[in-house]
């Protein structure tokens, strides 16, 4: 058994997942960064995105999260997502409701904060489109 | 002196009276466990958001362009008060305290000259303090947490609080809720959410020796971590507050399924009493009409 980092996701309603991982990968907002055993302290956003859990050499979860941020260090791997998925139970009808609705928010939004507020849930729809394809 | 018939009907008044002051406490009782679930369940995020925020405001202390959210306007002239109350009466003192407290910093505020805004979340709020502050109330929600307190419901406060920062509208903000300390016993708390305080003696020992880089940049994810840390805490402040008002409701039902059970007991002794006096009194009659043939 290879070494192993302590991962969490956390989303505002509960500890979601809490397990040893050899490697995630998490799509910060600079770019897919992996994070291994002893990584070096860094702090960051994460944008909209698939992560990666590998166990044993092979990715074993993968969880769609809707943006939010990572702590990594050398222990462990802190994700707080503001949603967060399994990729498995993402459905086609599902992420095209949920761009549907995006969009018509959009539409409908009057102030500068709505408008930005539903583009980014746009944003977060789309996302998702592009992670079940 | 009320009838046998009066007596009976006030009996039977009662009966059903503890019947539904029962089911409640009993609804109260299993919706207090959920609640209290949900607020553990949310404590970790909390937790390690507050943990990555003093990592965070050690690396910003003592420069320069900290973000507003978290050093303020500089002014304390405007105030944001957000009172958390439930939709629904019935559990005591949990909905006029948080009330009272809204009101006694809402006074105080403006003897010192400032000005007061008021947000309101939950019905009954809104409905006491709309007599005194009417004009003051910005913005008020109901029907917040009828299902359990979700984060997308949060969201939408969240957002109002920080479109009226933007905007300006106010310097400081203040969450008044109650915070649930045991069934019996709910804490009225008053919490700053706007400035931010930040634990500075805690992040000392955890961030002993670790040194973090950010990317992109330290003010660009304290520019997206400060308003989902508002919020958090206003998530959190919600979900402690609902647990309340069911640890509330549960006190206040028991009491009144006690007191149902004690007036019930008076009545029915006093309903025999008087039941036996005229049975008493129609013998009497009885037997000396009879003597007087």
């Amino acid at each position: 058994m290879a070494e192993t980092t302590e991962f969490e996701l956390v989303s505002p309603e509960k500890l979601l997942i809490s397990q040893p991982a050899e490697m995630v990968v998490v799509p910060g907002t600079e770019g897919d960064f992996g994070a291994l055993p002893r990584h070096s302290p860094m702090i960051t956003g994460v944008r909209p995105g698939v992560i990666d859990i590998y166990e044993n050499g092979k990715v074993e979860k993968r969880i769609f999260v809707a943006g939010g941020f990572a702590e990594v260090n050398e222990t462990r791997i802190t994700v707080l997502a503001e949603e967060a998925i399994p990729l498995a139970e993402l459905t086609g009808e599902f992420v095209i409701a949920r761009i549907r609705a995006a969009e018509a928010d959009v539409a409908a939004a009057t102030t500068d904060h709505a408008k930005r507020e539903a583009a980014r849930r746009l944003a977060v729809a789309q996302a998702m489109h592009t992670a079940i394809d | 002196m009320p009838s046998l018939k009066d007596l009976r009907l006030r009996i039977n008044s009662v009966k059903s009276t503890r019947k539904i002051t029962s089911a409640m406490k009993m609804v109260a009782a299993s919706k207090l466990r959920r609640a209290q679930t949900a607020a553990e369940q949310g404590r970790p995020y909390a937790a390690r958001m507050e943990r990555m925020l003093s990592a965070l405001a050690a690396g910003m202390a003592g420069q320069s362009g900290a973000p507003r959210l978290m050093v303020g306007t500089g002014k304390d002239q405007t105030h944001l008060l957000i009172a958390v109350t439930g939709d629904r009466g019935l559990c005591g003192g949990f909905n006029s305290s948080i009330a009272r407290a809204t009101r006694q910093t809402a006074q105080a505020l403006i003897a010192e000259g400032k000005t007061v805004k008021i947000l309101t979340v939950g019905r009954k709020g809104r409905d006491a303090l709309r007599r005194d502050f009417g004009s003051l109330i910005a913005d008020g929600w109901e029907g917040i947490g009828k299902k359990g307190v979700t984060f997308a419901e949060t969201d939408q406060i969240a957002d109002k609080v920080l479109a009226m920062f933007e905007e300006g509208a106010f310097d400081v903000c203040t969450v008044i809720y109650n915070r649930f300390q045991s069934v019996i016993s709910q804490v009225v708390t008053r919490q700053t959410l706007i400035p931010l305080s930040v634990p500075a003696a805690e992040e000392q020992k955890d961030a002993s020796g670790a040194i973090y880089e950010f990317e992109p940049s330290e003010e660009a994810i304290l520019a997206d971590l400060l308003p989902r840390n508002l919020s958090v805490q206003l998530f959190r402040a919600l979900l402690e507050s609902n647990a309340s008002e069911q640890g509330a409701r549960m006190t206040a039902m028991d009491n009144a399924t006690r007191n149902a059970g004690d007036m019930l007991n008076k009545l029915t002794v006093k309903y025999n009493r008087s039941r036996q006096a005229q049975i008493t009194k129609e013998l009497i009659e009885i037997i000396s009409g009879a003597e007087a043939l």
